[in-house]
């Protein structure tokens, strides 16, 4: 069978389930369409997270970026994954036993005053539509690769999907769903990367196989070392990016997780405070176990596509090369026009493009192994990018129905009401998201990045500070948040959209502190703890009751239900 | 729960809290990326030292460490009796 029709019957399988379960968990309250009622078993908000968390990006093109990178892609591995020791440790327990939906919940209750909710809700709104949009054309891309149809349609059979699910299911549909799709992206990841190992290496652990040797006897990272210097890249394991830079990226990763909004919601789901801790155990684990393998199909992927390229005669090359160079991914420019693809570092003299999405896509192809497998890195690819555009949309829709409508707008709307309105909100989102995804503007894919940054200047010192100082206070929280917000936007202007200042004058040599803008993140976080608490010393203390608040969440016991007032 | 009761269960809790990120600091920030090139002169294996820690072991240590704090949280609840 080939490997669109396998591709055909995995991915309509996985729709198949995706769509019964979203019947069988559809939302019959409020609650149950914000936190999944609250009753959600920790192992599996574990996995619903980690697949909430896993998008597109990191199942397509995080282990191209390290296999192009090698050291310096290490900020993504360590950005990614440390920052859930924070959120275990300090924001996660204490939101569950707060209790509420949202983070602006959080923000608005603990700040008390509607101003700072609805900086909350900007925030969030800011964060999450950056970030879908990248999930809807992720959708798009998967489906044109996979099932030669044009991007516009394969957004279109996205949206309905997410939109049936979101809006039918709420956060419960999501949550089983999230789950299934979890137990598809893992298996459709670690398959390739298994065979992929065994085969070079003999090791059918590729976390252990990418430190051992080919047949030749010669370590992979040694050969692979060897290979990059000799083309002019250079060596695999030791960096081009300045230490302060590395610094400060992994930091502003790490922080703009813990502050995620939609990585946040997902404590709210589960029924006491040590589930909450434990279920971020779970979902680093489960995170982890497709991390620790990215690496590893960097090293594989890259060795095996410099061996089969570089110096061949192009008329002898494979035929998977000659499939992704009519997709655009791979592109060949005999320069010299001796028949010869010479792939080195050098621009002049380079011949060869490759999009680094290919290390994982192509892969499988690459290694020949059955079509099977190559199919279900398709069917993987859609469901991270599924999973991760659903919790967000829900984010959305629950900004607009709960934090703006039922907090703000209209006090008084009925339980029925709030529900209908957080479905249309859903379903207004949807659209906008896949609007997005249909047009991307151009800055899309340079926002993205720095939605990170944005979460850590605004969200996380706001949270932090609020259950661990217990005398900060509205006017230290709301300064902390625009300053943190403006600055990080103004360094965006500045230096990633250069939509102010001198695009000439304003390049990397000129970053301050020689921090990239996907670092800076670290430096609005900072200045906004800083003002945040000089502010708040200078202004009158919080009232006692929420000074009792914070108290009260500091301690487990009578963590209650979820409960929207 | 009385005051001072609340008072030293929150002090222990930010002393487990002081020690796991210390942890996790070292791990990442100090031997993926302050020392890295140090350790990278020590092999084990294929893997430079500072290299694994970097792309392997500081995510190994990661998930350890909020194991240990759910077993070290657990431990305290019941000691000071708020846990659920």
């Amino acid at each position: 069978m080939g490997i669109l029709a396998w591709t055909w019957i995995l991915v309509g399988l996985s729709f198949a389930l995706y769509i019964g379960i979203a019947i069988w968990a559809r939302a019959g309250s409020s609650k149950e369409f914000y936190v999944a009622g609250g009753g959600v078993p920790p192992i599996l908000n574990g996995m619903a997270t980690a697949a909430d968390w896993m998008s597109a990006a990191s199942f397509i093109s995080l282990a191209g970026i390290v296999s192009f990178t090698g050291y310096d892609g290490s900020v993504y591995l360590m950005g990614w994954t440390g920052g859930y020791v924070l959120l275990a440790l300090l924001l996660a327990p204490y939101l569950r036993k707060f209790g509420k939906f949202t983070v602006p919940d959080f923000i608005g209750d603990r700040y008390y005053s509607n101003t700072a909710r609805i900086v909350a809700v900007i925030a969030a709104l800011i964060v999450s539509f950056t970030y879908v949009a990248g999930q809807m054309r992720g959708v798009g891309i998967v489906f044109s690769r996979y099932l030669e149809v044009d991007i516009d349609t394969g957004v279109y059979i996205g949206m309905v999907i997410v939109l049936f699910y979101a809006v039918l299911g709420g956060m419960k549909g999501i949550t089983y769903t999230q789950v299934a799709q979890y137990c598809v992206l893992i298996f459709a990841f670690m398959v390739p990367a298994i065979f992929i190992s065994f085969q070079m290496t003999g090791n059918p652990i590729p976390q252990l196989g990418f430190g051992g040797s080919g047949e030749d006897g010669v370590y992979l990272l040694d050969k692979l070392d060897g290979l990059s210097q000799q083309l002019g890249f250079h060596e695999y394991t030791s960096g081009s990016k300045s230490m302060i830079d590395v610094f400060a990226i992994t930091t502003a990763l790490m922080v703009g997780t813990a502050g995620l909004p939609h990585v946040i919601v997902r404590f709210f789901t589960v029924p006491r405070v040590k589930d909450a801790r434990i279920s971020a155990g779970w979902a680093l684990l489960f995170i982890a176990i497709l991390y620790t393998t990215v690496p590893a199909v960097a090293v594989f992927a890259r060795i095996k596509l410099i061996e089969t390229v570089s110096n061949a005669e192009y008329s002898e090359l494979p035929e998977w090369f000659g499939n992704w160079e009519k997709t655009g991914l791979l592109k060949f420019d005999d320069k010299n026009a001796d028949g010869v693809v010479q792939y080195v570092a050098d621009k002049e003299t380079n011949e060869l493009t490759i999009d680094r999405d290919i290390m994982v896509l192509a892969n499988p192809e690459i290694a020949q192994l059955p079509n099977w497998v190559i199919a279900l890195v398709g069917a993987g690819g859609l469901a991270a990018a599924l999973s991760t555009a659903a919790g967000l949309l829900l984010v959305i829709a629950s900004s607009i129905s709960h934090d703006l409508i039922k907090k703000i707008v209209n006090p008084k709307i009925s339980e029925k009401g709030e529900l209908m309105a957080a479905r249309l909100s859903a379903a207004v989102a949807v659209v906008v998201a896949g609007y997005f995804g249909i047009n991307p503007p151009g800055f899309v894919a340079a926002v993205v990045a720095l939605a990170f940054g944005l979460a850590a200047a605004s969200f996380f010192p706001a949270i932090l500070l609020g259950i661990f100082d217990k005398r900060m206070n509205k006017e230290g929280a709301i300064s902390g948040m625009i300053i943190g917000l403006s600055l990080m936007f103004f360094y965006m202007a500045k230096y990633k959209l250069h939509w102010i200042g001198d695009p000439t004058v304003d390049t990397a040599e000129n970053w301050w502190f020689g921090i990239s803008p996907e670092g800076f993140g670290t430096v609005a976080m900072l200045v906004n703890f800083v003002v945040s608490l000089v502010v708040s010393r200078l202004t009158p203390e919080p009232p006692q009751e929420i000074q009792e608040l914070v108290e009260h969440i500091r301690v487990p016991s009578g963590a209650g239900e979820a409960s929207s007032h | 729960m009385s005051k001072e009761n609340m008072k030293a269960y929150w002090k222990e809790n930010l002393g487990y809290l002081a020690i796991l990120l210390s942890i996790w600091f070292l791990v990442s920030y100090v031997f993926g990326i302050l020392l890295v090139d140090q350790l990278n002169t020590i092999k084990f294996g294929g893997f430079k030292l500072g290299f694994w820690f970097a792309q392997q072991g500081s995510m190994y240590v990661f998930v350890i460490l909020i194991f240990v704090y759910v077993r070290l949280m657990n431990k305290l609840d019941k000691k000071y009796g708020v846990d659920e």
